[in-house]
C-alpha cells in the first residue's frame, strides 16, 4: 500500500513536471521573438521596406519587392482560395450531413494536413508546366489550395453554432430557404468565419516551401501575373543560407517584417469578432 | 362533440343572424415522426378575431399541433402530416400553396426570443421584408408594428441599438413586431410568455387582447391561468388526441371529459 | 387567399434555391476535386521516373544522383523518418504535460492565457524557426549538447561522431518545438471532454489531482492523445524550411543523430528549382507522393482516433 506521504510526493512531482512543461514551451518562444526583434530591429528603416535588393557587398538595398510580391500574391490566392474555401464550409453545414457530405469533410479534414511543399508541386504541374515559366500566379494556386480544405471545416463550425431558432425564425416569416441560408445564417456568422478567413491569410503569408519553384523569386519589381516574383518567405530563406554577414542580418530584419505582418493579421482578426451594433451584448 | 361551427344552410329559419365562417378549420389532422403518431386526428375550428388556446401536459402534441398549421413540418424530413388545415376555407396541405408564401400570411411567434443578432431592433422588425426582397423606406411599417405590440415607446430612441439591447421581455414583443411587420392574418404564439418574468408575461397577455380585434391567435401555453385569462376558446390535448375543445369558461368550470376535468383540477400534468 | 402565390413568386423562389444549392454542392464536390487534382498530377508528373527506376529501387536505394540518373530515395526516408521520431520523443511529454498543467493543474481562469504561448508558437512561420535554429540551435548543439551528450552516453551509437551541429538531432529538436502546439491544442481538446463527474468521483474518494488525472482524464482521452501525436508526426514528416535548413543537407545514411543527413522535404525544396529533365523532375515528385501518401494515411487514422473520444463511450441514462 503506497504511503500517504509518496502520494503526495508524486503528486507534487508530476504536477511540478507538467509546470516545467510550460517552461518547455515558454524558452524556445521567447528566444525567438527575442532574437528576432533584438536582431532584426537596427535593420528597419523606411529604405529597407521600399527598395530592391541590392547584389553582395553593396551596402542598403531592402526587399520592397518580396514584401509586395507577398501582398500581391497572398491577395491572388485569397480571390481563389477565400469564397471557395467558405463556399465549401457553408455547403458542409448546410447540406453536410449525407455521403457526400461526410466524404467532403473527411477529406478536407485530411487534405489540411497535405505538406505545402506538396502543394507546390500539384501547382508547379498544374501551372508552371503549361506556361513553361515560373509566375506569381503558380505562387498563388499553390497558396489557394492551402486555404481551401482548412477554411471548409473552419467555417461550417462556426455556421452550425449559430442557434437553429434564428432559422426556424427567419423561416417562419416566409423567408425562402436561400435566403434564410444566406442572409441570416451566414450574416450571424460572418464575424467568425472572417476570423478564420484572416488566420488564413496569416498562414499564407508565412508559407515558404510552395513557392520555391512555383513563383521562384526576382531581382525587381514584378505586377504581372505571369512572371516569377519574389516573396518574403522566400527572401528570408535566401538572405539566411547565404555565406554573407550582412544578408543575414537583413534576414533577421525581413523576418521581423513578416512576424509583424503575420501578427498584425492575428490581432485583426481578434478585433474583428466584437459585436459593433451599439450595446450590443 | 363536434366543435366545427357550419354555416346554416341556405332556405332554413334562423333566430340569428348566420355566425362569420371560420377563419380556420383543421380536419382530421396526423402528423407522424417515423413511426410515432403525435397528433391523432384533431379537428376544430377557430373563429375570425378570437384567441383560442391550445393546453395540456408535456409532450402531449400541442406544439406538434400549432407547428402544422403554419406547415413547419415540412423542414423536418421524418415528419409526416395528413389532414386539412383550411384557411379562409382553403386548405394549405394541397400542391397549388406555396409554404414560404403561406407563412407571410400565418405568422409564428416562438417560445424563447429570437431576434436577429446582427440586426438593430429596427432591422428586426422589418426583416420579415428586406429578407424577401422588398426593398424601400419601412420605417413607417416598422413603427405600426412597434406600436401594435405595444414596444414603441420603448424603444423609439434605441431604434438602431442592437436588438440583443433589449431585455427579455421586450425582446419577445420585438418578434411579435417583426412577425406582425408581416402583415399575416393569423398569429400563432408557441408559450411566448413562457421564458419570461411575471411583468413581461403581464405586458404580452395584455397584448394579446390588443392584438385580437386585428388578428386571428391561436396560442399554445402550459399555465392554465394563461389560458383561462387569454382566450376565448380552449382546446384540451393529451397524448396526442384532441379530447376536448370549448369555450374557455365552459372547460374550466364544466368540463364534459373526465380527463380534461382531471387535467384542469391539477390531477396530473 | 391564403398562400396563393403569384405564379411570379414562387417560381422565383424555388428557383433561387434550386441555383444556390446548386452551388454550394459544387463548391463542396470541389474539395474532392482538389484531393483529385492532387493525386492525379503528382502521378503525372512522377510517372517518368518509371523508365528509369523500380518503385522498389526508388524506395530501398541509397544512391541519388540525377547526372547518374540513379534516384535511390532511401537517404530521405530515413532522414524524414529519423527527425520525425526525434521530434515526437521530444515534444509529446512535454506536449501531454502542458496540455494537462492546462486542464487540470492550473486555476480555469488562468487556462486561456497560457493557451497563448501555445498559439503563438503555432503562428511562427518555418523559416524563421529555420533562423533561429540556424542561430541559436546550432551552435548550442555544436558547443555545448552534442559533447555532453558524446561524453555520457557515447558508447550508444547515435551519440557518435564529430559535433558539428547541423544534422538530425539539430532538426529534430526545431521540428520538436513547431509540432508542439499541434499536440497541445488537440490534447486539450481531448481532455476537456472528460466527464467532470469522473474526475470528481476520483477526488471523492480521496485521490490527489494526479491521481484523478491517471484515473480519469488518461484513461478517457488516451486514445485522443495518440491521435494528437499522430497528428503531429504528420507535421513533422512535412515540414520542410526548418529542416532543410538545419539538416545538413548530406545524402547519406548514419545511426548518429549527430550526422548531417536529408529528408524527402529538404531534398524537394532544394532540388526541384533547378532540375531540368523530367526523370528528376518525377524523381522529386516520386519523393512528394510518398509524402502525400503517408501524411494521407496518419492523419486519417488521427482523425478516427480524435472523433472517438470525443464521441465518447456510451452514456448511462439517467
Amino acid at each position: 500500500m503506497r504511503t500517504f506521504a509518496l502520494r503526495k510526493l508524486t503528486n507534487l512531482a508530476m504536477t511540478g513536471l507538467c509546470a516545467v512543461a510550460l517552461v518547455g514551451a515558454f524558452i524556445p518562444l521567447t528566444s525567438v521573438l527575442y532574437l528576432v526583434i533584438s536582431k532584426g530591429a537596427s535593420g528597419l528603416s523606411w529604405d529597407f521596406f521600399t527598395a530592391l535588393p541590392k547584389p553582395v557587398g553593396e551596402a542598403g538595398g531592402g526587399i520592397g519587392n518580396a514584401l509586395v510580391g507577398t501582398l500581391y500574391m497572398v491577395g491572388l490566392a485569397c480571390l481563389i482560395g477565400l469564397p471557395l474555401g467558405v463556399g465549401a464550409g457553408v455547403f458542409l453545414a448546410e447540406r453536410g450531413d449525407g455521403p457526400l457530405g461526410n466524404t467532403v469533410r473527411f477529406m478536407a479534414e485530411v487534405l489540411s494536413g497535405v505538406p505545402s511543399i506538396v502543394i507546390g508541386i500539384v501547382a508547379y504541374a498544374m501551372v508552371v508546366i503549361p506556361m513553361h515559366h515560373f509566375s506569381a500566379l503558380a505562387g498563388s494556386v499553390a497558396l489557394a489550395i492551402m486555404m481551401i480544405p482548412g477554411l471548409a471545416r473552419a467555417s461550417e463550425e462556426l455556421i452550425r453554432v449559430v442557434p437553429g431558432s434564428l432559422r426556424e425564425a427567419s423561416l417562419a416569416l416566409g423567408v425562402t430557404n436561400w435566403r434564410t441560408s444566406f442572409f441570416v445564417i451566414l450574416r450571424t456568422a460572418t464575424a467568425g468565419v472572417v476570423t478564420a478567413c484572416l488566420l488564413a491569410v496569416a498562414r499564407a503569408a508565412g508559407e515558404t516551401a510552395p513557392l520555391l519553384f512555383t513563383a521562384l523569386n526576382n531581382q525587381y519589381w514584378n505586377f504581372s501575373p505571369v512572371q516569377p516574383t519574389a516573396s518574403l518567405t522566400v527572401a528570408i530563406f535566401n538572405y539566411a543560407i547565404s555565406p554573407y554577414e550582412d544578408w543575414h542580418a537583413k534576414a533577421w530584419t525581413a523576418a521581423l517584417v513578416l512576424l509583424m505582418l503575420v501578427g498584425l493579421l492575428n490581432v485583426a482578426s481578434r478585433a474583428l469578432t466584437r459585436n459593433r451594433l451599439k450595446g450590443a451584448r | 362533440m363536434s366543435a366545427v361551427a357550419s354555416p346554416a344552410p341556405a332556405g332554413t329559419v334562423e333566430s340569428a343572424p348566420a355566425p362569420a365562417p371560420n377563419k380556420v378549420e383543421v380536419e382530421n389532422l396526423n402528423v407522424w415522426f417515423g413511426k410515432n403518431n403525435a397528433v391523432k386526428n384533431a379537428t376544430l375550428a377557430v373563429k375570425p378575431n378570437t384567441v383560442l388556446a391550445v393546453i395540456g401536459p408535456s409532450g402531449c402534441g400541442k406544439s406538434t399541433f400549432l407547428r402544422a398549421l403554419n406547415r413547419m413540418h415540412d423542414l423536418v424530413p421524418t415528419a409526416r402530416v395528413t389532414g386539412k388545415v383550411l384557411v379562409d376555407g382553403q386548405d394549405l396541405y394541397t400542391r397549388e400553396v406555396d409554404p414560404v408564401l403561406l407563412r407571410r400570411r400565418v405568422g409564428m411567434v416562438f417560445q424563447r426570443p429570437n431576434p436577429f443578432p446582427t440586426m438593430s431592433v429596427e432591422e428586426n422588425v422589418a426583416a420579415g421584408l428586406v429578407l424577401n426582397g422588398i426593398r424601400g423606406d419601412h420605417h413607417e411599417l416598422v413603427e405600426r408594428s412597434l406600436r401594435k405590440a405595444a414596444l414603441w415607446d420603448e424603444v423609439k430612441d434605441r431604434l438602431n441599438h442592437a436588438a440583443t439591447s433589449l431585455s427579455g421581455g421586450q425582446q419577445q414583443r420585438l418578434s411579435i413586431a417583426r412577425a406582425l411587420a408581416i402583415e399575416p392574418e393569423v398569429l400563432l404564439m408557441d408559450e411566448p410568455a413562457s421564458a419570461l418574468d411575471p411583468i413581461a408575461t403581464a405586458k404580452i397577455e395584455e397584448l394579446i387582447h390588443e392584438l385580437k380585434e386585428h388578428y386571428t391567435i391561436i396560442i399554445v401555453t402550459h399555465s392554465m391561468q394563461q389560458a383561462a385569462r387569454v382566450s376565448d376558446q380552449t382546446a384540451f390535448f393529451y397524448m396526442g388526441e384532441l379530447v376536448e375543445m370549448g369555450p374557455t369558461e365552459q372547460i374550466f368550470t364544466n368540463p364534459k371529459e373526465r380527463r380534461t376535468e382531471d387535467y384542469v383540477t391539477g390531477k396530473f400534468g | 387567399m391564403v398562400g396563393r402565390p403569384e405564379q411570379d413568386e414562387t417560381s422565383r423562389a424555388a428557383l433561387g434555391d434550386r441555383a444556390y444549392y446548386s452551388v454550394l454542392w459544387v463548391l463542396g464536390a470541389l474539395v474532392l476535386v482538389v484531393a483529385g487534382i492532387i493525386v492525379l498530377n503528382l502521378s503525372l508528373v512522377s510517372r517518368p521516373l518509371l523508365a528509369v527506376t523500380s518503385p522498389w529501387a526508388f524506395v530501398a536505394g541509397d544512391n541519388w544522383d540525377p547526372v547518374t540518373q540513379q534516384f535511390g530515395a532511401l537517404p530521405f526516408i530515413y532522414g524524414t523518418v529519423v527527425t520525425s521520431v526525434v521530434s515526437i520523443a521530444v515534444a509529446v511529454p512535454v506536449a501531454v504535460g502542458l496540455a494537462l498543467f492546462i486542464t487540470q493543474f492550473s486555476a480555469p481562469r488562468l487556462a486561456p492565457i497560457f493557451s497563448i504561448p501555445v498559439e503563438l508558437l503555432a503562428a511562427i512561420p518555418s523559416v524563421v524557426y529555420g533562423l533561429w535554429g540556424l542561430a541559436v540551435l546550432i551552435p548550442w548543439l555544436r558547443t555545448t549538447v552534442e559533447p555532453f551528450l558524446g561524453r555520457t552516453l557515447g558508447f550508444l551509437p547515435f551519440f557518435r561522431g564529430p559535433p558539428i551541429g547541423f544534422g538530425y538531432l539539430a532538426a529534430g529538436l526545431v521540428l520538436a518545438v513547431m509540432i508542439l502546439p499541434t499536440i497541445v491544442s488537440v490534447s486539450v481538446e481531448v481532455m476537456k471532454t472528460t466527464p467532470e463527474a469522473q474526475r470528481e468521483a476520483a477526488l471523492a474518494l480521496g485521490a490527489t489531482k494526479w491521481e484523478a488525472v491517471t484515473w480519469s482524464v488518461l484513461p478517457h482521452s488516451r486514445a485522443g492523445i495518440v491521435g494528437a501525436c499522430l497528428l503531429g508526426l504528420g507535421r513533422a514528416l512535412g515540414e520542410t524550411m526548418a529542416v532543410t535548413m538545419l539538416i545538413g543537407n548530406a545524402r547519406n545514411i548514419s545511426l548518429s543523430l549527430f550526422a548531417p543527413g536529408y529528408s524527402l522535404p529538404a531534398v524537394i525544396a532544394n532540388e526541384f528549382a533547378e532540375a531540368t529533365d523530367a526523370v528528376h523532375v518525377g524523381a522529386l515528385a516520386a519523393c512528394g507522393l510518398l509524402l502525400f501518401a503517408v501524411t494521407f494515411i496518419l492523419n486519417a487514422a488521427a482523425r478516427w482516433l480524435v472523433s472517438a473520444v470525443q464521441r465518447g463511450p456510451a452514456r448511462v441514462s439517467t
